[in-house]
Formats: C-alpha cells, sequence, structure tokens
C-alpha cells in the first residue's frame, strides 16, 4: 500500500473549497514562492508518512461537521508531486462519498506520459480544482517562484477543455502580483476558459515568515505591508471581469 | 378545597386556547404543547424598532454610560430594605413613561441598585461602601442585632477544616457570601393563571400539607409554603404600584408579556441570586401574541416592540456585588437566562416567530450580554431558523448555544437554562447551586502530602508524597484518587451545610410560589481546573516530569521532558484521562448524602472565575506555572489545541453529558477570516459546526466571531463608541469585553484563537 507524506492535518477549513473541510498538507513543493507561508511544507525529505485509509479515517472524525457541501482538501506543499498516493487517496475517498477538493499551484502538470493519463484518471475523482495563478507574466512568475507558468496555464486548458470546475487564486502582494495591467492580462485569460466558478483574491500576509527565519532561509519579503482595502477591491475588481464584488 | 378559574374569565383570558389538562391544574407545558404555532419560514416578517424603543434604548444607553463613569455602580440604596412593595413605581424616564410597553423596576429609579441584606449584612455594606455609600447604621444593628443572615449562619456552623479549605480556594466560589440563585419561577404561570387561582393551588397544598405526620419535613414545609402565599399577595400589591391588577389571567399578549415580567421582577426584587434565569418564556409568549395578530388586535411592529421593551427591562437588572464576587464572575453579570426553540418530546420543534423576535432585540437594540439568550438547537431545527442564529452569532458574538439531543432526554421539553448552562424542569424542579472544586488543586495536595504550596499550610490529609526524581503515573494515579475522596466529601458536606441555612435564613418565597410544592431537587456540584488535571496526568503517563522541590521539599515546580498528548486534539491517549476525571468526580460525588435528599449533578464550568481560581493554584505538571489562568469550563488549556478547532470540539464532544448534568461549558472564538470568506459563507459554516458538535453528544457551545485585533483595540481603547457594547461569550454567559478587570480581558486575549494562517 503507497504511503503518502504529509506535512500536517487541519480539522477546520473554511477557506479552502466550499464548507467545512478537513485539511491535508502534503510534504514537498518544487515552488519557490517569495511570499509561501507554508515553507516548512517545501522539503521532499520531511513528512510522516500515512496511507489513505488512515488520513481518511482521521477526517472522517470531522464528518459530522461537513453537511453537504464539505469534505477534504487537498493542499500543501504541491500534492501533484505525489500523484499516485493522490489517485489512491481521492479512490478511496469517493468510495466513502467524500467531497475531493484539490488546492495546486499546477507545477507539476504535463501532457507526457505516463503522467497525464494519471492526471486525466485523478481529474475524474476530483471534485473541485482550487488553482493558484501567482503571476500572469510568465517571466514575472519564473522571478516570483522560480519556475515559468506555461504549463501551468495549459492545464487551466485542459481543466476548462473537460469542463471540471476551478476556482481560480491569486495572492495578492503589493509591488509584486497587484499591477492592474497583469490583473487584466490574467482576465482575459480567464475569459478565455469556461469552467472558472469564481476567483479568490488572497491578500498577501507576512504570518509565515517566521518558518522562513526558522529554516535559515533568507525572508526578501520583510518590508512588504499587507494590501490596503482599496487594492483588495481593485483586484477582485478587474479579476471578476467587472461583474461581481464590485 | 376546589380551586378554580370561573367560566367567565376563561372565556375572556383562554378564548381560542385548546387542551383540557392545563385547565383543571397548573401545566404550562401541557398548555404550550397544545397551542403553540411552529415558524418555518425566514427573518423577513420582522420590524424595526419603533420611535418609543429607539427612544428608551437611547436613554437607558446614556444610564450605562454615566454607570461606567461612576465605577460602575449608578446608584445604591442605602435606606429602604428591597422586598415586593418597598418602592413606588420606578421608570426608565419618568417623563416619558407612557411609553413603557412593559413596566417594573427593581427600585424607584433605572439602574439603582437594592438593598438586599438577607445574604448576609457584612456583604451588603460592603457592596455599598465599595462604591462610596453608607447603609443607615439601624439596618445595621437590625441584621446584626436582632436578624441574623445567611452567611451569618453558614459561618457558626463551618467546621475548622471547611474554613480552611475554602480560605485556600480548594473548594471555592461558594454561595456563602452571595445568594445561591438558579431557582427559576414559572413565571409563565403568573400570565396563564393569574394570582388567585395560584394562591387558591398553594393553600390547598397547605391544608393537605403534613396533617397526619407531623415530622421536621412538614413543619418545614407548611412553614415555606405559607411564605409562598405571602409572597404571592405581595406580588399582587406590587402590581398595583403600577396599576395593574394581575389576579386573573392575561387576557392580551401585552398583558401576557406584563404578568410574567411582573413573576420575574418579584424574584429580582427580593433575591440577589448569582443567576436570576427568567427561563423558557419564547414559545409560551408567542401563543399570546399568535392569537392578537390573529384577532388583528396587534400589528408586527407592536408585537417586536412588547419583545424589545421586555428585553430592555432584562438589560437593566442590577444587584450590589462585593468586590471579590466581580472577581469570581466579572462584567456584572446576572443571568437572566432565556432559552428558544428545541425539539417536543412528540417530534415537532418548538421554533415560533417569537424566537426571531428575540433574537431580532440584538438587532433592534444592539447586542448585549442580557438576557442570557440561548438557543436549544438540534440539527432537526429548522435550517432558516439554524440560518438566522447563526447570522446573530457571526453579528453580534452574544448568544449561545445548548444542546436540546442531549438535555431532552434527561429534562423532558419544558426545561430552562437555570444558570449559564445548567438544565432544569420549569416549575417542577429547582437546583441547589454548589460552585465548585479546585481539582487542579487537589492533585497539588496529592504530590504535595496535603499541603497547599501557596499558604504552607496542612489542608487536606497528610498522605505520603512521592519519592523519586520522577512522577510515576500509577503511583500519582492512587494518591489523586484518594486526595479526591476527600475533596469531595469535605465539598459535599459544606454544600449541605450552605444550603441549609440558605432555606433557613435567606429561603427564595417568590420563586418557590410559581413552582410545584413538591419539587424535585438537584445538588449542583462543579469542577474547575478540569483541562490542567488531564495534562497534568497526560504529561506523567506519557511524558517524564520531574517535581522541583523546595528546602522543605515541597513540590514548586515542574519540568516536563518530552512531548506528550493533550486534551484538545481529538487524541484517545488524554481525552480518555478527562473521561475518567469526569467519571471519577462525579461517582465520589454520589457516594454522599446530599441535603434534602437532592440528586447530585456535577459541571464543568467556571465562568470567568477561572483566572482567580488559577490565581490561587500552583504550578501544575502540564507545565501551567503558578497563578496562571485556568482554561475557562471544560474547554483545552491554553496553546494544547494543535488540530484546529473540530479537533477540540470533538475532545469536548467525548464527554459524557450523563455524568455531568449540570453542564459542560466550551467557549470557541473563532476569527472572521477563519470562518468564511464571505458572510454568507460564514452563517452557513457556523450552524454545521453547531450540528457536527451537537450530532457528537457534546453539550454547550459559547460562539464568538471576532478577532484578536478587535479585543487589543478595545482594551487600549475602551471610550470609542463602537465598543460601548461590544459583546463577547465567556464561559457561559456573556458580558461587555469594556466590563472585564484588564487580567480578564488579557486571558480572552491569550486564549486560543483558532485562526489558521
Amino acid at each position: 500500500m503507497l504511503t503518502g507524506k504529509i506535512h500536517s492535518t487541519e480539522s477546520f477549513g473554511s477557506v479552502d473549497g466550499p464548507g467545512v473541510r478537513f485539511i491535508i498538507f502534503m510534504q514537498g513543493c518544487p515552488m519557490r514562492c517569495r511570499y509561501c507561508h507554508n515553507a516548512d511544507t517545501w522539503s521532499a525529505a520531511k513528512g510522516e508518512a500515512f496511507t489513505a485509509a488512515e488520513l481518511l479515517d482521521k477526517a472522517e472524525r470531522y464528518r459530522d461537521y461537513w453537511g453537504e457541501k464539505g469534505g477534504i482538501t487537498v493542499s500543501g506543499g504541491e500534492p501533484l508531486l505525489q500523484i499516485d498516493f493522490l489517485l489512491e487517496l481521492f479512490d478511496e475517498a469517493k468510495k466513502r462519498g467524500i467531497n475531493t477538493c484539490l488546492d495546486t499551484s499546477g507545477q507539476p502538470f504535463t501532457r507526457k506520459e505516463p503522467y497525464f493519463t494519471k492526471f486525466q484518471k485523478l481529474c475524474k475523482l476530483t471534485d473541485l480544482f482550487l488553482v493558484d495563478i501567482k503571476h500572469i507574466d510568465n517571466e514575472a512568475h519564473r522571478a516570483l517562484t522560480g519556475h515559468g507558468n506555461e504549463n501551468i496555464l495549459d492545464m487551466l486548458r485542459y481543466l476548462s477543455d473537460i469542463n471540471k470546475p476551478v476556482w481560480i487564486r491569486h495572492v495578492l502582494v503589493p509591488g509584486l502580483t497587484d499591477d492592474d495591467a497583469a490583473l487584466k492580462r490574467m482576465r482575459a485569460f480567464l475569459d478565455t476558459l469556461q469552467n472558472t466558478e469564481r476567483v479568490e483574491v488572497l491578500p498577501y500576509h507576512s504570518f509565515g515568515a517566521y518558518k522562513w527565519d526558522a529554516l535559515g532561509l533568507d525572508y526578501s519579503l520583510k518590508d512588504t505591508e499587507p494590501p490596503t482595502k482599496e487594492r483588495i477591491e481593485n483586484a477582485k475588481c478587474i479579476l471578476n471581469g467587472g461583474r461581481k464584488q464590485c | 378545597m376546589l380551586a378554580c378559574i370561573s367560566d367567565d374569565i376563561r372565556k375572556k383570558a383562554w378564548r381560542g386556547f385548546t387542551g383540557r389538562k392545563w385547565q383543571e391544574d397548573i401545566n404550562v407545558r401541557e398548555f404550550i404543547q397544545n397551542n403553540y404555532t411552529m415558524y418555518d419560514g425566514d427573518e423577513s416578517f420582522l420590524e424595526q424598532p419603533t420611535e418609543a424603543t429607539d427612544y428608551l434604548w437611547g436613554k437607558l444607553q446614556e444610564l450605562q454610560k454615566e454607570e461606567r463613569a461612576k465605577g460602575g455602580v449608578l446608584e445604591c440604596e442605602t435606606e429602604v430594605v428591597s422586598s415586593l412593595t418597598a418602592y413606588g413605581p420606578g421608570y426608565i424616564d419618568e417623563s416619558k413613561k407612557e411609553l413603557e410597553q412593559i413596566v417594573g423596576l427593581q427600585t424607584d429609579k433605572p439602574l439603582k441598585r437594592a438593598f438586599m441584606p438577607f445574604g448576609g449584612i457584612k456583604m451588603a455594606e460592603q457592596a455599598a461602601s465599595t462604591y462610596g455609600y453608607q447603609i443607615n447604621p439601624e439596618l445595621h444593628k437590625i441584621f446584626t442585632d436582632y436578624h441574623k443572615t445567611h452567611n451569618q449562619a453558614v459561618f457558626d456552623a463551618y467546621t475548622p477544616e471547611m474554613k480552611r479549605a475554602r480560605h485556600n480556594h480548594v473548594i471555592t466560589g461558594l454561595p456563602d457570601t452571595y445568594g445561591r440563585g438558579r431557582i427559576v419561577g414559572d413565571y409563565r404561570r403568573v400570565a396563564l393563571y393569574g394570582l388567585d387561582y395560584l394562591i387558591k393551588m398553594k393553600e390547598k397544598d397547605l391544608f393537605y400539607c403534613g396533617g397526619r405526620n407531623m415530622s421536621e419535613e412538614h413543619i418545614r414545609l407548611r412553614e415555606e409554603i405559607a411564605e409562598q402565599i405571602r409572597a404571592l399577595h405581595g406580588m399582587k400589591k406590587m402590581a398595583e404600584i403600577y396599576g395593574y391588577d394581575i389576579s386573573e389571567p392575561a387576557k392580551t399578549a401585552k398583558e401576557a408579556v406584563q404578568w410574567l415580567y411582573f413573576g420575574y421582577l418579584a424574584a429580582i426584587k427580593t433575591q440577589n441570586g448569582a443567576a436570576m434565569s427568567v427561563g423558557r418564556i419564547s414559545t409560551f409568549l408567542d401563543i399570546y401574541i399568535n392569537r392578537d395578530l390573529q384577532e388583528g388586535t396587534l400589528t408586527e411592529s407592536e408585537a417586536q416592540e412588547l419583545i424589545d421593551h421586555l428585553v430592555l427591562k432584562f438589560r437593566m437588572v442590577k444587584f450590589a456585588r462585593i468586590p471579590s464576587y466581580n472577581e469570581l464572575f466579572s462584567g456584572d453579570p446576572v443571568w437572566v437566562t432565556l432559552e428558544m426553540a428545541g425539539i417536543g418530546m412528540d417530534g415537532r420543534h418548538m421554533v415560533t416567530k417569537t424566537d426571531y423576535r428575540f433574537l431580532h432585540t440584538l438587532e433592534n437594540m444592539g447586542p448585549s450580554p442580557e438576557p442570557n439568550l440561548t438557543v436549544l438547537y438540534s440539527p432537526r431545527l429548522p435550517e432558516s431558523f439554524k440560518r438566522y442564529a447563526s447570522y446573530i452569532s457571526v453579528t453580534t458574538s452574544s448568544i449561545q448555544y445548548e444542546n436540546d439531543c442531549v438535555m431532552r432526554p434527561m429534562w423532558g421539553d419544558d426545561y430552562s437554562i437555570c444558570c449559564c448552562v445548567s438544565a432544569t424542569q420549569t416549575g417542577k424542579e429547582i437546583q441547589f447551586f454548589g460552585a465548585r472544586a479546585n481539582l487542579a488543586k487537589c492533585l497539588n495536595y496529592a504530590l504535595n502530602g496535603g499541603v497547599d504550596i501557596k499558604t504552607r499550610e496542612q489542608v487536606g490529609p497528610e498522605i505520603v508524597r512521592p519519592v523519586g526524581e520522577y512522577l510515576d503515573y500509577q503511583d500519582v494515579r492512587n494518591k489523586f484518587n484518594a486526595m479526591m475522596s476527600w475533596l469531595v466529601e469535605l465539598y459535599v458536606n459544606t454544600l449541605n451545610l450552605i444550603h441549609y441555612m440558605h432555606d433557613k435564613y435567606y429561603y427564595e418565597a417568590a420563586e418557590m410560589a410559581l413552582i410545584d410544592t413538591y419539587t424535585r431537587r438537584t445538588f449542583a456540584t462543579g469542577i474547575a481546573g478540569f483541562s490542567h488535571v488531564v495534562d497534568s496526568l497526560s504529561a506523567i503517563k506519557y511524558a517524564k516530569v520531574k517535581p522541583i522541590r523546595d528546602d522543605d521539599g515541597l513540590i514548586v515546580d515542574y519540568e516536563v521532558e518530552g512531548e506528550f498528548p493533550r486534551y484538545g486534539n481529538d487524541d484517545e491517549r488524554a481525552d480518555e484521562i478527562a473521561i475518567w476525571l469526569l467519571k471519577a468526580f462525579m461517582k465520589k460525588v454520589r457516594e454522599h448524602h446530599t441535603y434534602r435528599n437532592s440528586e447530585p449533578t456535577t459541571s464543568i464550568l467556571t465562568i470567568t472565575s477561572n483566572v482567580v481560581y488559577g490565581k490561587a493554584t500552583g504550578a501544575t505538571p502540564d507545565g501551567r506555572k503558578a497563578g496562571a489562568p485556568f482554561a475557562p469550563g471544560a474547554n483545552p488549556a491554553y496553546g494544547a489545541e494543535k488540530n484546529g478547532l473540530l479537533a477540540s470540539l470533538n475532545s469536548v464532544a467525548k464527554l459524557p453529558y450523563e455524568y455531568a448534568l449540570d453542564g459542560i461549558s466550551n467557549t470557541q472564538t473563532i476569527s472572521p477570516d477563519a470562518l468564511g470568506h464571505s458572510q454568507e459563507e460564514r452563517v452557513e459554516n457556523l450552524w454545521h459546526i453547531l450540528d457536527g458538535y451537537f450530532t457528537k453528544g457534546a453539550h454547550h457551545l459559547n460562539v464568538n466571531v471576532f478577532g484578536v485585533e478587535k479585543l487589543k483595540d478595545c482594551m487600549e481603547h475602551p471610550e470609542k463608541p463602537e465598543y460601548a457594547n461590544f459583546t463577547i461569550r465567556v464561559s457561559g454567559y456573556a458580558v461587555k469585553f469594556i466590563d472585564l478587570t484588564r487580567e480578564q480581558q488579557l486571558d480572552v486575549i491569550a486564549r486560543t484563537e483558532h485562526k489558521k494562517l
């Protein structure tokens, strides 16, 4: 039986997918986002091993709180790094009738085999994707995260093609990701997709900075303040195509 | 001797009501079940406050502001002993008294505190002098030389051991310096039957009591019934002062609300109990309101006004308290606890439009700690009501939830909450309130051979102290068990003594007059320091705990090596210790005789007293430092929760309510950002949390929805207008944050906030 490398779990998640959810944070992430608030999930060498059944048993202790909408959300770290385990976990979850949500950066996505077949299978087992677009501009994305965004946008196109529900999320960092022109470009991209149910703007905060220190890493955004209310509203307005929350 | 209500009066007052049994006896429950109307709709029918409501609430807020400016007390009576008829009428604003739909104040002026010496003359004097008032020396003489008070009587009879335990705070918060409260008269009876019928029924009871067998028990009961009858006559006179004749049943909604309030007013004019609940009145009043609405004699706006004005009165209940009382129960609470919703024994939900109207008072007049609005929750309540209650929680943090599904099997479908969280059958039962035993201190006694580390006194039995570098789990548990046996025996005996004297010197005649003569009695003990004992035992069992001893060989602190599971993480290893602790304590209580053959219960509930109790308690093996506050009620220790809110709730939900029938209080604060992105999501997520928690068999939940930043800002800038009524839920009640002591404010801020980073 496969095991997944798990950073931690949280019994009460209410902002990562619909309703009340059990959140599983996977260990390991290829991205090095400068504002990351979970830097302790980066290293693939750490983490505690769990089988799918063990995790779901744990999650189901909270099933009474979920109602009809709630369920589990797998976050990270980057869950797609452990796609084999994810397949087993979501397969078992579906057998148990649990709503599944995947919170991903999309970075490991590729249309190459054997990955793509696995990904296609995973899509069948996933009720909702939460996909972070860190930056719409490829170079800016690379500067921010260490990786380009072509395959990420490609994943979104694929999800749109198969009509899989997606919530888009964007972390708003003053001076880095809140430029109006870039936000408008992102909206233009979103307009090409069929499956976006919701666009969420997540205001940057520095609560995770202490983790960088603890890991002996240099946090480059020490002087960055959270965005103002006006900038948040502005971003919401642009990213929702001027329709909602304006 | 036949007591009955004439056909003429029945036709007028009971027109349209159905059911028979309640007409031939006193049976409010039967009346409610036969006549209430379920409401499944939403809140859209509710009305805004009337001009009169806005005016009166504005006036009251001015008075509250003035009260705060004067250090917490607006005015104290110094000349008149409070009684049903001690005062002429009083109004919020004498010049606009016609605006008050519901009338009646405790004294002649709003927020003026009455002089109530029967609980203890010393305390009554101290309460006044704290705020610069001097009680008339004549009154001092009367209540010291000529008439004994409850407090004096208790101290006459206390044993040296009791005094020692009390002084060392191992039994603590005892109702020997204040009224025990927690006795809920069935105030609805005044409205449904009128006083003449109630007097006749009590006269009948007196007639038949003890005729054949004049035992001490019967003699006492005869005297008590006579006192009750006198109180009922007094109530009539009290109502006359306000121009009302309440000898007959109420004929309209307005009369029903007013009659009921007079019943309650009688209680708060004669008793300054720690908790003065008004009980389960919402569904009852709805029947009258509904009838008038259907008859076209009342509009929705007028109906809301009646409820708003009743609630205004509940927001004005005041007692003169001594400083040590305020430390225990901070923020001037009186626990005007009021219940709504619930499910009937026949399976119908009991949500009515008036439940909405009561919740709506928090919108019409803003948040408020009083009355202590309590939703008797079941996942089977209509979704629209769950949604509205959650919405009110999210916007005001002013209501609490209790699990009807665990209480209904124990107490039926007409119970009230008699204090913060404790159930009692309305009109059929009373409770002897017994504060709490400090089990964290008891554990320290077990480890220090009965010596209190704070005072160095030998308080408990001198058992053999543990030896060796590390504490041994089995050894500690045996010692703790033995120490707890000693403590429980002493505790129960002390309470027996207190309640004997309370009955004798400070009998609750007005409340008891509205309760069945042959009443069931419960004997409520309580536990403080619960989570710290659990975590301490877990630390000793799963980690290594090294006691730090001083030169006398007494343990003053502990060093914990290694990790150990803590209560509050849904971890069976710690949670099973919690279950064991509750059961062990309760089993010990059951071993002893309890006063007047009452049925023993216990609670895990501390109010704000967790701060004071902690202050009096040395370091504990869980790593809690000497003097640090306890976690409140059944809450996990501060900082112990590592797996989020639901894991914490699951731990508390494991405690079997059957062993803590007096209540298991849990207070949680959720940051709005962590509850959901939008208001709509927050509301929806909150009632799902409640559904889950109560499905798991938990008993009680206080819900706060705000961020720690707001608390900090309020602590630093209490003068900001938006904080004047900023209400938060604490263990078992609500309080205005600005009315807490700084120490308690800091404690609230420090407590775990479930906020995902």
